[in-house]
């Protein structure tokens, strides 16, 4: 090879090295471009509600009249049943997912591991509004027998359909992170005359923590952010709630219910993008303190 | 050889890892308060041996053992045998340092939560005493709350000794403790063996013959599964009787 062709062989390959990088990195951006693009969206279309409505009104409000004349928009009624909700498929789903993702992880024979990984999987593929379906004719008849009330349609309802929905996600990620514990922890601690159980729990879900929090959490994303089903089963009353026998209305459900109703650039049309704006800020928050504890706790 | 009762005594061991045997026959005597070292090639069944001392093969599956092994005179394979009580009395140092992703003082605390053999309130004592037999207690002592993981190998290595020592074992079981460190840490551990072998029996693996001859006061050269010669190191490594050991040693093969 003559000194042109290498010098130019040279050029050739960085160039290419170049596009490459790029490529990867316009790739890598976009994701974050949508993210900023999705929510400079919702603040344009959302904020001029509060032209009508002051912050405090909006958030601190207790009455959700949105086409009464004058249109009342408190959605307090609305976040109090997203959190009980939340709250309540969070107490059911994260024992019964840990567990089972101990169960599966450390306990369970070979064959019985993999049927109820299949299982599991397979649970998370059932569409949201199926699982919504069944919790309407079965869960919420049951409920409302056995409480003795007048609607079966309530956060309790809502709570166990979303702990069911969550539960797949809690127990594939945590059972992940469990069998990703190295055995030499495992060894160690049975070495030290530890029960299996002792080994499980004091040594095995310690080192496994960061990863069941990760798990919790996305389980937790999901039930905040799901629609359909909480729509179908909570009974969708825009009322503060004082107990989990109550119906009650979620943030995304007030979306999905009324936004085919509103006038574009409208008040209501407004409003329901402030809740928008209300709810990507309480899945951003839940986020932000994930990352941080795992990152403490990575550096710990 | 003349000798005491000895603290852990093999007659005719076998055992099969499914239909393939790795070890054969192993009649061995351990002394009380010595450094027995095992020697031998890669698959020569050394790790195999040390594991039946406390029964960690148990964790494989498709494991038999045949023979007898005592343990303080005591059958270990007999049914009736405690399982925790026997690992707390011989307890074992791998060869990667594992402490648990858990702070230092946990690290220790662990077998005297699960043996509950001393009261909480003395738990603070056991640290300082255990650490000092490591002779980490002075660099650790204001670090008793930081993560195990954040120390270096050495010391690391060291945190399992200590965990091990604070359930007052007999027998320390070490699996070539030294292969993840350096030559200035695998220096210090052995001081340290010699240092432990005053309370404690030691038996350790190891694939550096120098090590051995260094370290230990017998040593059971094994090859393929079987015993081939056990004796005082100084001796075995001197005058070797079995012409195989000679040609190991002399690093004619392995």
């Amino acid at each position: 090879m003559s000194t042109d062709e290498r010098r130019l062989a040279t050029k050739v390959r960085k160039v290419r090295e170049f596009l490459i990088e790029r490529t990867i990195f316009v790739s890598g951006i976009t994701s974050i471009v949508i993210v900023a693009l999705i929510f400079i969206f919702l603040l344009k279309e959302g904020l001029s509600i509060f032209l009508t409505e002051s912050v405090f009104d909006f958030l601190g409000g207790q009455f959700w009249y949105p086409i009464s004349d004058p249109a009342v928009f408190g959605i307090l009624p609305l976040i109090a049943g997203s959190v009980l909700v939340t709250v309540g498929a969070a107490i059911l789903s994260v024992p019964i997912g840990i567990a089972s993702a101990l169960y599966i992880a450390e306990i369970a024979p070979p064959r019985t591991k993999e049927v109820l990984k299949a299982g599991i999987e397979l649970l998370a593929a059932i569409p949201s509004v199926i699982i919504g379906f069944i919790g309407m004719v079965t869960l919420g008849p049951l409920i409302k027998d056995l409480f003795d009330i007048p609607t079966g349609l309530t956060a309790l309802t809502g709570s166990l359909t979303l702990a069911f929905m969550a539960m797949p996600t809690i127990v594939s990620i945590a059972e992940d992170a469990i069998t990703a514990v190295p055995r030499q922890y495992r060894e160690a601690a049975i070495a030290m005359g530890a029960t299996k159980w002792q080994t499980t729990w004091k040594i095995v879900a310690v080192a496994a923590r960061p990863g069941m929090v990760a798990a919790v959490m996305l389980g937790m994303g999901r039930v905040i952010g799901e629609t359909m089903a909480v729509m179908m089963v909570t009974g969708n009353a825009a009322l503060i709630p004082h107990s989990f026998l109550q119906p009650v209305r979620t943030l995304t459900a007030t979306i999905a219910a009324e936004m085919g109703e509103t006038v574009q650039g409208g008040d209501h049309y407004a409003a329901l993008f402030a809740i928008g704006i209300v709810l990507f800020i309480i899945t951003f928050l839940i986020n932000a303190v994930t990352d941080l504890y795992l990152h403490r706790s990575v550096r710990k | 050889m003349s000798m005491e009762q000895p603290i852990i005594e093999t007659r005719s061991l076998n055992l099969f890892y499914g239909s393939f045997q790795a070890l054969i026959n192993v009649d061995l005597q351990i002394q009380d308060r010595q450094i027995t070292a095992l020697i031998g090639p890669s698959g020569c069944g050394k790790s195999t041996l040390v594991r039946v001392f406390n029964r960690m093969n148990d964790l494989i599956d498709g494991v038999r053992v045949t023979g007898r092994v005592l343990v303080q005179a005591e059958n270990i394979y007999a049914p009736s045998i405690d399982m925790i009580a026997l690992r707390r009395k011989v307890g074992m140092v791998f060869q990667r340092p594992n402490p648990f992703p858990l702070t230092v003082a946990e690290n220790i605390t662990f077998g005297l939560e699960v043996h509950r053999s001393l009261p909480r309130s003395e738990f603070r004592r056991m640290i300082e005493e255990s650490l000092k037999g490591v002779l980490l207690w002075e660099d650790l002592k204001d670090r008793l709350d930081a993560p195990a993981l954040g120390l270096s190998l050495e010391q690391q290595q060291r945190l399992c000794i200590a965990r091990v020592l604070a359930m007052k074992p007999k027998i320390i079981l070490m699996d070539e403790p030294c292969s993840a460190l350096d030559p200035i840490a695998t220096m210090k551990i052995e001081d340290l063996m010699r240092e432990l072998k005053r309370d404690y029996t030691i038996v350790i693996v190891t694939h550096n013959m120098q090590q051995a001859a260094r370290a230990s006061d017998f040593t059971a050269f094994m090859y393929l599964g079987e015993l081939i010669e056990f004796g005082e190191t100084k001796s075995l490594f001197r005058t070797p009787r079995v012409k195989r050991t000679e040609d190991y040693i002399t690093g004619r093969f392995g």
